[in-house]
């Protein structure tokens, strides 16, 4: 049986440099369609993935994900905002890996970018007021 | 040309008098230049509104019939533990308290998603709070265990009593390190990933009035929606502070305590904050009026971002190991623009405190006063400033001895 699943990996610093997903690929036979990365060398990365392959395949990939330490999180829905929560401060503007949030500068108010939105979830737990709100 | 405050408030009275933003000043005061613009203009109104972990609240709940003692005693609102230490039914709510069973940084980092911050809030919202109490019983306060519901409009009491907030200029947080770390600045990625500040900048009250000449002991203020007063200089007040030549701190230094009724205030402007890794607090609403007394007073309101420079910290080091090293200073226009450079490298900026709330508050001020609804108070006594050699101390350990 086939599956396709849209996931969230984040890497540790010391494994951010090493060859992860290209060994989903070789030796799993899996395929993967990267939404989106943000993962450069001594740094905490992330990937928003779907990946696919035969149910076997995708556990074991899985699982090898899951001995080399990196963090496997399953893509919520849908985050959205609650506008009566959110203060417009801007501690989400530079946690966002796709720069969903922006500045108007006029107003300076925050803008969130629905369409920008990956739905990773970083910025759900960043946002003091607890304005961001993820959908399963 | 000098006005007193008495002249002032006589103009409010009659809804003449001229208000503008501290953000407004700034053009008028470029315009018409700063003797014209000081004669015009009667006040200026200033705003912040960011997390502030310095604030709370004192609630008289009422006697219970039996009676019980709850000074003393344990007593907890939503599960959150409060100050019981003082008269029977008196308690004070800390903005930063969490829950005994709170998994906090148990799986690291800590949600911290309600605390004492957040029973504020809905306190203040209306909504009902759970309080359980447990006491040890007296001959006159028989009573040992307290279970009910309570709501703002019937307790006795409810006053909002910040011992520190409105801090005059903070720190730019950054990471050195190698991994994320979880601060009260917010979420902070290695390697310089982003960079946090908190001020509302060219609005901020203090920033406003850099030497404290006019806003004192006694200061009439918006504060949480409704209106306090400041009580006394806030804790860690720090006047002697490295300054600018405009007068303006570098660093973190003067702070305000402040009072006021929350009954009349607003959950809007007291919101209930989680700070992931770190805890939880209360997000607060100030706006402070600044009686144009001289053409002096006016000079200080007219201060701009790129007049407000901040100190950069490494949060991953120099802050928890409590070093005085920097890595720069940087002015809240660069903050403000969005990105600014820190050894070599461009640093997105974030903010915690909300320019455009802080806008909406001295707006909202304005609109009151310029109605005649609020009246300007004279200080019964001055903050304490530069000449008070006060400076802000870090604690000398010593053992205890034998
Ligand atoms: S961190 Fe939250 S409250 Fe602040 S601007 Fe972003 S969404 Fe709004
Ligand atoms: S969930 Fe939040 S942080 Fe992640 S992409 Fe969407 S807006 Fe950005």
């Amino acid at each position: 049986m086939d599956v396709s699943r849209r996931i969230v990996l984040h890497f540790p610093p010391n494994i951010t440099g090493q060859p992860v997903v290209y060994r989903l690929v070789k030796d799993f036979g899996l395929t993967f369609n990267l939404l989106k990365a943000s993962v450069s060398p001594g740094e905490e990365g992330l990937m928003v993935m779907e990946l696919s392959g035969k149910q076997e395949n995708y556990d074991k990939g899985i699982q090898y994900l899951t001995e080399t330490g990196v963090e496997i999180q399953s893509l919520s829905q849908d985050v959205v905002r609650d506008e009566s929560r959110c203060t417009h401060c801007g501690a989400c503007i530079a946690i966002c890996p796709t720069l969903a949030f922006s500045l108007e500068p006029k107003t300076r108010n925050v803008l969130f970018d629905h369409n920008k939105c990956v739905v990773c979830g970083l910025c759900v737990k960043a946002c003091p007021p607890r304005a961001m709100i993820s959908h399963f | 040309m000098a006005k007193t405050i008495a002249e002032i408030n006589e103009k409010i009275r009659k809804g003449k008098a001229v208000v503008v933003t501290a953000e407004e000043v700034i053009d008028i005061a470029k315009e018409k230049g700063v003797s014209r613009a000081a004669e015009e203009i009667d006040v200026v109104t200033t705003g912040t509104f960011g997390p502030m972990c310095g604030s709370g609240a004192f609630l008289n709940i009422g006697h219970s019939r039996p009676r019980i003692k709850l000074g003393g005693g344990k007593v907890y609102l939503n599960d959150v533990p409060v100050y019981a230490g003082m008269a029977a039914v008196d308690i004070f709510l800390g903005a930063t308290a969490i829950p005994d069973d709170d998994p906090r940084n148990k799986f690291y980092p800590g949600d911290f998603n309600y605390g004492g911050g957040h029973v504020i809030e809905e306190l203040v919202a209306g909504k009902d709070i759970r309080l359980t109490a447990t006491a040890f019983g007296t001959d006159c306060y028989p009573r040992k265990k307290l279970e009910t519901l309570i709501n703002i409009k019937d307790i006795n009491e409810a006053i909002l009593f910040n011992l520190r907030n409105a801090y005059q200029n903070y720190n730019v947080a950054v990471n050195l390190s190698d991994k994320v770390i979880y601060t009260y600045m917010g979420v902070l990625k290695p390697n310089l990933g982003n960079a946090h500040y908190s001020t509302a900048g060219q609005l901020s009250p203090l920033l406003n009035d850099p030497y404290y000449k006019t806003i004192g002991v006694g200061t009439k203020i918006f504060l949480g929606g409704g209106v306090g007063y400041v009580a006394w200089n806030g804790t860690q007040h720090n006047p002697a502070a490295l300054r600018g030549d405009n007068g303006v701190p570098r660093r973190g230094a003067g702070t305000l305590a402040v009072i006021g009724d929350l009954k009349q205030m607003k959950p809007e402007w007291l919101v209930g904050t989680s700070m992931l890794g770190y805890g939880c607090t209360l997000t607060v609403g100030i706006g402070v009026p600044i009686p144009i007394l001289s053409e002096e007073v006016l000079r200080y309101t007219t201060v701009s971002d790129a007049g407000i420079l901040a100190p950069i910290v490494d949060y991953s080091e120099a802050y928890s190991q409590m070093k005085p090293d920097i890595l720069g200073e940087v002015s809240c226009a660069e903050l403000k623009s969005g990105c600014i450079k820190v050894r070599g490298k461009d640093v997105p900026t974030g903010s915690l405190s909300s320019y455009p709330k802080a806008m909406e508050i001295a707006g909202t001020l304005k609109k009151w006063i310029e109605k005649g609804e609020f009246l300007l108070t004279e200080p019964v006594a001055p903050l304490p400033g530069v000449e008070s050699g006060i400076t802000f101390k870090p604690l000398k350990e010593r053992p205890i001895g034998e």
